[in-house]
C-alpha cells in the first residue's frame, strides 16, 4: 500500500501511564518491516506523571522526517482518552483527519478538585466529529478492565486501529512487533486485547 | 533479547536516539560505562546495563556524574574504551573533574554524552551545555538523526584516541527521546587487557605545558573536522538564504524548506562537529550567501562562533546579514519545532503557507480551548509522596509559624504544585534543599522563627545530600530532613541506587543503610511509614518543636509504579455511596478537592466521591481522610 500522503502523520495521544509510548513503538515496529522510514517523537519525561502525552509518528517511503509534526498536519489520530483527542485536534487537526477515540475519561486533578467540570463525553465526540473526516469510538478501557488490567487498553486500541484499514496493521505483524518488546508471559493477553479491540470498534 | 545487542549487521531497526547512542558505543567496543540517570539521557546507560553481562561490560549507575566521569576515565587511562552519560545539570556536577581531565588527556577512547533538555520538559533548568566544550577546549559533536547518533558515537571513540582527549557528544530531547531507522553494523568483542602506564602519569601539572598541548590537540580536531562526513551542505550553489544548523535544527530546517517549497532558494549547511568549527568549510559557504540564518537549540552557540569567525575574515567576505537568536528572529529560550522554523522562513522570504484553512484552524482552536481542561502533572495514584506532603501540610498548619519545605529534585519536586499541596517553596539543584535548610537553621540565632523542612529522595541523598547533612551537623545547625525512601530513582525511570541492594546490571549489591549513614553523619534518626499519615504528622510536629539539632526522618514506602510491577493492590477500595454525604458533609470535599489522588474522583451526577477503578492502585491511604468513614478499604 502506498499512502496518499508522504509522510503520513499519525498522532497517538493520552494521559501519562496509559501506555502511549508502547503503542507508538508497536505501531512503528509493525510498519518498519514493510520498508518504511519511520520517525517517532515522544513527549514524555516528567509528563509520565499523569500529564497529557503525545507520540508523533511519521511514515515515509523515502525520508526521515522530524520527530514533531507541523501543526494542522495530522492524518490519523488515535486518542486513548477523549479530551486528549480534542486537545490534539485543536493544534494538529485538519478536515481530512480520521480519529479513533477511547471514550473512557480520565479526570485531571483540576476536575477532581472541582475547579472545572469534565465536559460531556458525547459533546466531546460530537466536536471531534465536527473536526474530523471520520470518527471511530468505543470504550477500550472497559474491555481492558474486563480482561483484568486497564493497561491493556492501548493494545485494544491498536486492534481497533487495524480495522480502520488506513495503516497496514495485521495480527501477524502485531504479534511480531510485540515479541521482544513486551514480556512474553503477556503475549496471549496482548493478542486477546488486539482481537477484542478489532471486534469492538464502531464508526460513529 | 535487547534490540541494541542484535548481531545482525546490515539490518535496519527502529531505535530511540538514546538506544542508537548505546548501540554506537557497543559497535565501538566499549568496556566500561558509568552514569548517573537524568532525562533525556537515562536510556543510554539503561539499555547498556541490560546487555552488560552478554558483552562482558562493566556498566554502573554511579552516585553522581562527577564520580561517573571518573570511573569512565579510569577505564580510558588503562587503555580501554569508556563511556559516560548524563543530562545537562549533570555536566555542571562533573565539570570540575572534566576541566582537569582536558589537561591530562586520555588513552582509550573516552566519550562523554550530555543530553540537553531544550524547553526544560523534564528539568529544573534550561541550559546549553555546549558552553563546556568551549570552556574546556574539548571537541564537540552533535547528532541530528538516529543514524547519526549511532555513527557519531562510534566515531567519537576513534577521534578521542586519535587526539588523546575526551570527546563531548551533545544530544537533545528530540534526538534522544525520538525513534527512527538505524542501520546496524558489526559488534566487536575486544579482549584488550587494561594497564595503566605509570611512565605517563595523568597529572595536569605543569599546567601551562599541558594547556598548550590541549590547544594543539584542539587545533588538530578542527583540521579533522574539515572533511568530516557529519558536516554537509544541501541546496543550490548560491542560496538566497543559508541556514546553518546542527542537531534537532537539521530536521526542522529540512521540514520547513520542504513545506514551503524553498529547495531552489534556501541552502542548509548542517554541522555535526560544532566545536571547534570546521573553519574553512564554514568560510567557503559564507562566501556564497549574503544572508545567514542560524537554527539551533538553545543558546546562540553556533551563531556566535560563526560570527566570531566571520569577524576575523570579514575583509575577504564583505557584508553579510546574520539572523538568529541574537537578532530576535528565533526565540532564545525554549525548544524549536518545525512550525517555528517554517514561520521564520515565511517572514524572511515572504512566502505563503497555510496547511489548513484559517477558518478550520480557528474553529479547532476555539473548540479545544472551550472544552479541553488542563492536565497538569501530579503524583501517581498511590504515590507515597502525596501522603508525605499531606502529613507535612498538616504538621506545618498545626505548628502555625508559617513553615515551609526546602525542596530537592525528584518526583517529590511536584510538591511545588497542587498535587503536593504547594508546600515546597525552594527548588534548585540536587542536594540544595538540605544545604539551604541547614543555612536557614543558622538564622534562628537572628530571630528566624519559621520551621523549615528539607526533603530529599533516596537517590538524591547519595548524590548530593550527604555533604550538606555533614555540614549541618558539623556547623551545629537546626535541621529537619525528611528522607523520602521509595526504593528507586523514580523520576528518571526507577534506576537502582546504593540503597536498593541491586546494581545497574541487576547483580546483588551491599545496601548502604540510610539510617546508619545519617547517624554517622551526626543526625538523630527516626523511621516512619508515610502511609500512616496521622503518625507521620505527629512525628514531624514533635521533631520540629521539641528536638534541637540535626534530625532525619526516613519515610519508607515503595514508589507506586515500582510496587505495581510485582505486587497486587493492597486493598480493594470503595466509596460507600450512602455514607458519603457529598457537598452536605461539611468537609469541603476533603477527599477530592483537597487530597486530589487521581484514583478518587468526584461523580458530578451522583454528587458523591467515587473510586476510578482504572486508576486507583489500592494503597488505602485515602480511607484515613474521610470524616464520615465512607471510603472503605478491604484487604485483597
Ligand atoms: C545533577 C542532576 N543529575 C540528574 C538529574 C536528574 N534527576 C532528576 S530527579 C532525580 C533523582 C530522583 O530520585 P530520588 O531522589 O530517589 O527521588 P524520586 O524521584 O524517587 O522521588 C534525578 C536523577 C538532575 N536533575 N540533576
Ligand atoms: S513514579 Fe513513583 S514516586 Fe514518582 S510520582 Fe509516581 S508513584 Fe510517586
Ligand atoms: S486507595 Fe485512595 S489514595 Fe490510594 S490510590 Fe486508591 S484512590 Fe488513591
Amino acid at each position: 500500500m502506498v499512502f496518499q500522503k508522504d509522510p503520513f502523520n499519525v498522532i497517538i495521544g493520552g494521559v501519562g501511564g496509559q501506555g502511549n509510548v508502547i503503542a507508538s513503538q508497536v505501531l512503528g515496529r509493525i510498519l518498519l518491516p514493510k520498508g518504511y522510514v519511520i520517525t517517532i517523537g515522544e513527549t514524555y519525561g516528567a509528563s509520565q506523571r499523569g500529564g497529557a502525552v503525545m507520540s508523533h509518528l511519521r511514515i515515509s517511503a523515502k525520508d526521515q522526517f522530524s520527530p514533531l509534526i507541523p501543526e494542522g498536519q495530522c492524518d490519523l489520530l488515535m486518542a486513548l482518552e477523549p479530551v486528549e483527542g480534542l486537545r490534539i485536534l485543536g493544534q494538529y487537526g485538519n478536515p481530512s483527519v480520521v480519529s479513533l477515540i477511547n471514550t473512557r475519561p480520565i479526570h485531571p486533578i483540576e476536575i477532581i478538585s472541582g475547579q472545572t467540570p469534565y465536559p460531556d463525553v458525547s459533546e466531546v465526540l460530537r466536536r471531534i466529529g465536527e473536526l474530523s473526516k471520520g470518527v471511530w469510538a468505543f470504550n477500550a478501557t472497559e474491555i481492558a478492565l474486563e480482561m483484568g488490567d486497564p493497561i491493556f487498553s492501548n493494545m485494544v486500541m491498536l486492534g481497533a486501529l487495524s480495522m480502520l484499514d488506513m495503516l497496514q496493521i495485521d495480527r501477524q505483524g502485531f504479534e511480531q512487533a510485540i515479541g521482544g518488546l513486551l514480556s512474553s508471559g503477556r503475549l496471549a493477553q496482548n493478542l486477546e486485547a488486539f482481537d477484542r479491540g478489532k471486534m469492538a470498534v464502531e464508526k460513529i | 533479547m535487547s534490540i541494541i545487542a542484535q548481531d545482525t549487521p546490515g539490518e535496519t531497526v527502529l531505535l530511540m536516539g538514546n538506544e542508537a547512542i548505546a548501540r554506537g558505543a557497543l559497535e565501538a567496543g566499549i568496556k566500561v560505562c558509568a552514569a548517573y540517570p537524568g532525562n533525556p539521557s537515562s536510556e543510554i546507560t539503561g539499555s547498556l546495563a541490560g546487555v552488560a553481562d552478554e558483552f562482558g561490560l562493566h556498566v554502573e549507575w554511579s552516585v553522581n556524574e562527577k564520580v561517573a566521569l571518573e570511573v569512565a576515565a579510569a577505564a580510558s587511562f588503562a587503555g580501554l574504551r569508556g563511556l559516560c552519560t548524563m543530562k545537562q545539570n549533570g555536566l555542571n556536577v562533573a565539570s570540575d573533574f572534566l576541566l582537569n581531565l582536558n589537561l591530562t588527556g586520555c588513552e582509550g577512547g573516552l566519550v562523554l554524552i550530555v543530553a540537553d533538555d531544550p524547553g526544560a520538559l523534564s528539568s529544573s533548568n534550561e541550559e546549553d551545555s555546549r558552553a563546556f566544550a568551549k570552556l574546556g577546549d574539548l571537541p564537540l559533536l552533535e547528532p541530528a538523526t538516529f543514524q547519526e547518533a549511532k555513527a557519531m558515537t562510534k566515531w567519537a571513540f576513534d577521534l578521542s584516541e586519535d587526539l588523546g582527549l575526551p570527546v563531548l557528544v551533545r544530544t537533545v530531547t528530540r534526538v534522544s527521546h525520538a525513534r527512527g531507522n538505524v542501520l546496524l553494523d558489526e559488534l566487536p568483542r575486544p579482549t584488550k587487557k587494561p594497564r595503566f602506564d605509570t611512565s605517563r602519569p595523568r597529572i595536569a601539572l605543569p599546567v601551562l605545558t599541558n594547556h598548550k598541548l590541549l590547544r594543539e590537540k584542539l587545533e588538530r580536531a578542527g583540521q579533522v573536522f574539515e572533511t568530516s562526513p557529519f558536516n554537509f551542505y544541501r541546496g543550490p550553489e548560491k542560496p538566497e538564504l543559508l541556514i546553518i544548523t546542527c542537531g534537532s535544527g537539521w530536521m526542522y530546517s529540512l521540514e520547513a524548506v520542504a513545506n514551503l517549497d524553498l529547495n531552489e532558494r534556501v541552502g542548509i549547511l548542517k554541522l555535526g562537529t560544532t566545536w571547534p568549527l570546521p573553519e574553512q568549510m564554514v568560510l567557503n559557504h559564507l562566501s556564497k550567501a549574503d544572508h545567514v540564518l542560524f537554527v539551533e537549540e538553545v543558546s546562540p552557540f553556533l551563531e556566535n562562533n560563526v560570527k566570531e569567525l566571520f569577524a576575523q575574515n570579514c575583509v575577504d567576505l564583505g557584508l553579510k546579514r546574520f539572523s538568529g537568536k541574537a537578532t530576535g528572529t528565533l526565540p532564545d529560550i525554549g525548544e524549536l519545532n518545525p512550525d517555528i522554523v517554517i514561520s521564520t522562513l515565511q517572514d524572511i522570504l515572504e512566502v505563503f503557507y497555510e496547511p489548513v484553512s484559517a477558518e478550520y484552524a480557528l474553529r479547532a482552536k476555539e473548540i479545544s480551548d472551550q472544552l479541553v481542561p488542563e492536565r497538569p502533572l501530579g503524583f501517581c495514584a498511590g504515590c507515597p509522596h502525596r501522603a508525605t506532603y499531606w502529613a507535612i501540610k498538616n504538621a506545618l498548619a498545626l505548628d502555625g509559624r508559617d513553615g515551609f519545605v526546602a525542596g530537592d529534585i525528584g518526583c517529590y519536586s511536584l510538591g511545588i504544585g497542587p498535587s503536593g499541596f504547594s508546600q515546597m517553596k525552594t527548588l534548585h539543584a540536587m542536594g540544595s534543599g538540605t544545604g539551604l535548610a541547614g543555612g536557614f537553621g543558622q538564622l534562628n540565632a537572628f530571630g528566624l522563627d519559621q520551621p523549615v523542612i528539607a526533603v530529599s529522595g533516596d537517590s538524591t541523598f547519595y548524590h548530593a545530600v550527604m555533604p550538606a547533612l555533614t555540614n549541618a551537623s558539623y556547623n551545629k545547625s537546626n535541621l529537619l530532613l525528611l528522607l523520602l525512601d521509595n526504593s528507586a530513582t523514580a523520576m528518571t525511570g526507577f534506576q537502582p541506587h546504593p540503597g536498593t541492594g541491586k546494581t545497574a546490571s541487576g547483580q546483588d549489591a551491599p545496601i548502604l543503610d540510610l539510617e546508619v549513614i545519617c547517624k554517622a553523619l551526626g543526625a538523630q534518626v527516626e523511621v516512619g511509614d508515610p502511609f500512616d499519615m496521622k503518625a507521620t504528622t505527629e512525628t514531624i510536629l514533635r521533631l520540629l518543636q521539641d528536638v534541637e539539632g540535626v534530625k532525619v526522618l526516613i519515610l519508607r514506602r515503595e514508589c507506586a509504579l515500582v510496587r505495581g510491577r510485582t505486587q497486587k493492590k493492597l486493598f480493594n477500595m470503595e466509596v460507600d455511596q450512602d455514607l458519603c454525604l457529598g457537598e452536605r458533609c461539611g468537609c469541603n470535599r476533603l477527599c477530592t478537592r483537597v487530597f486530589k489522588c487521581p484514583g478518587l474522583i468526584w461523580d458530578e451526577i451522583a454528587g458523591r466521591a467515587r473510586i476510578d477503578e482504572a486508576i486507583c492502585t489500592g494503597c488505602g491511604v485515602c480511607a484515613e481522610i474521610c470524616p464520615s468513614l465512607a471510603i472503605r478499604k478491604e484487604v485483597v
